[in-house]
């Protein structure tokens, strides 16, 4: 058996450590409750933004636009989110098995990531890393998405690229969160929405719906990319702070466990020793 | 009468709602120039150029910067999807001043890599928001 030593220090480091991961869970839960309202704020304008991007696909049947052929190339390009710190449970791992199984060839795919932890972890698997903005995470702008996109529609419509994907994980509740993969180019128009072009408004468009188009698909993969970010980020702190709960309870646990063990240490020590006196008494009387 | 000609008007930004009210005109500039939309128009979608919307709701009007986006005009909704929009008080004029020269002078260099588009785009920017805060 442990000494009664050894066990109180084993006791006091998960003491000090559950305080760690109890400081870290409130940290992440006053987090969470930021990127929360901030998801709800821009929900309004991406939501808007893909009514009106499928309405308009529902209606006009077959336009021709870059955006909605796939490009010549094989390449996919990925656009990634994970985090920039770990200690989030399996957000991260989440994120990067979810490329895997996407099924991509490795040569195929070219990633632009933004979160270092699947960066790391994909490009020592050999994938290769266009471009990193990882600093941005940390603080979701739409600026960075802006940049991002931009940098994402030049190798789409450059060439160099022939597909376009988003990975990232949704926000569904405090609990729940989800690694998803999104096609974003070539746009496909959803089912949903054909079946429900006549009970659209008949619109116009000026000067022409391709323009319209052409000017409005940047503009919704930016914000698709954005709205992205801010979900990661609230999915990122809620997975943090699960993460951080369990081990707070198993901290608590273990120092329970402990805690009785050192007390029966201690009463065996005590008896041990009274034993010893009563023996010795005796042995001299 | 006065009430009736009145409409909702919602311009959103990717991270906020800038402006959600009723108004009985908005004038702003798209690709194909200067609009006005009152009640009761014709359903209509239509590019954003960088430009002043300005609200007017009866007596009160609203100026605003607004930079790029679109705009879903239904008959009693306007709805501008903006990539960025700043009222008049939130305009760093002395910033504005500084990207209008810095595009000024990009633009007359005529370097081989000059991203021309990018460039203009952003010197319409600094000059839309110089505008505003002028007439103030």
């Amino acid at each position: 058996m442990a000494s009664m030593r050894d066990i109180k220090r084993r006791r006091s480091s998960i003491q000090s450590t559950q305080q760690i991961t109890k400081a870290m869970k409130l940290v992440s839960t006053v987090k969470l409750q930021k990127a929360r309202t901030r998801a709800e704020k821009c929900n309004d304008y991406f939501h808007r933004m893909y009514e009106t991007i499928h309405s308009i696909l529902a209606r006009t049947g077959v336009v021709m636009s870059p955006y909605l052929q796939k490009g010549p190339s094989e390449k996919k390009a990925v656009v990634l989110i994970s985090s920039n710190r770990g200690l989030a449970g399996g957000y991260n791992s989440n994120v990067a098995k979810k490329l895997l199984e996407c099924g991509f060839d490795r040569e195929d795919v070219q990633l632009y990531t933004m979160g270092r932890k699947a960066k790391d972890y994909l490009s020592r698997r050999g994938y290769e890393v266009v471009s990193d903005y990882s600093d941005a995470i940390d603080e979701p702008a739409y600026k960075d998405a802006a940049a991002l996109g931009e940098e994402v529609l030049e190798a789409y419509t450059s060439g160099a690229a022939g597909e376009l994907y988003l990975i990232y994980t949704e926000f569904h509740n405090t609990v729940s969160q989800e690694p998803v993969a999104m096609k974003l180019l070539p746009v496909e128009p959803e089912e949903e929405f054909a079946n429900r072009t006549e009970k659209l408004t008949l619109m116009n468009y000026e000067p022409d719906e391709e323009t319209v188009l052409g000017e409005m698909i940047p503009q919704y993969i930016k914000s698709l990319i954005y709205g992205a970010m801010i979900e990661s980020a609230a999915s990122e702190n809620s997975a943090r702070m699960q993460a951080m709960d369990n081990a707070t309870s198993n901290a608590e646990d273990m120092i329970q466990d402990l805690s009785v063990k050192y007390n029966r240490a201690r009463q065996n020590s005590i008896t041990q020793e009274l034993t010893e006196i009563i023996a010795g008494a005796e042995a001299i009387g | 009468m006065a009430e009736n000609n009145l409409f909702q008007v919602e311009i959103i930004c990717p991270d906020h709602m800038f402006y959600q009210g009723e108004a009985s005109m908005i004038e702003f500039n798209t690709s194909e120039g200067q609009v006005g939309i009152l009640k009761n128009h014709v359903p209509e979608t239509l590019i954003v150029r960088p430009g002043i919307v300005v609200i007017t709701d009866g007596q009160k009007k609203q100026e605003a910067a607004l930079h790029g986006g679109f705009a879903e005009v239904l008959k009693d909704k306007v709805t501008i999807l903006a990539q960025a929009a700043e009222w008049p008080r939130e305009i760093d004029v002395a910033r504005a001043e500084e990207a209008k020269e810095r595009a000024q002078k990009r633009l007359s260099d005529k370097r081989q890599d000059l991203d021309v588009l990018r460039a203009e785009l952003s010197l319409k920017r600094a000059l839309v928001r110089l505008d505003l805060t002028k007439n103030k």
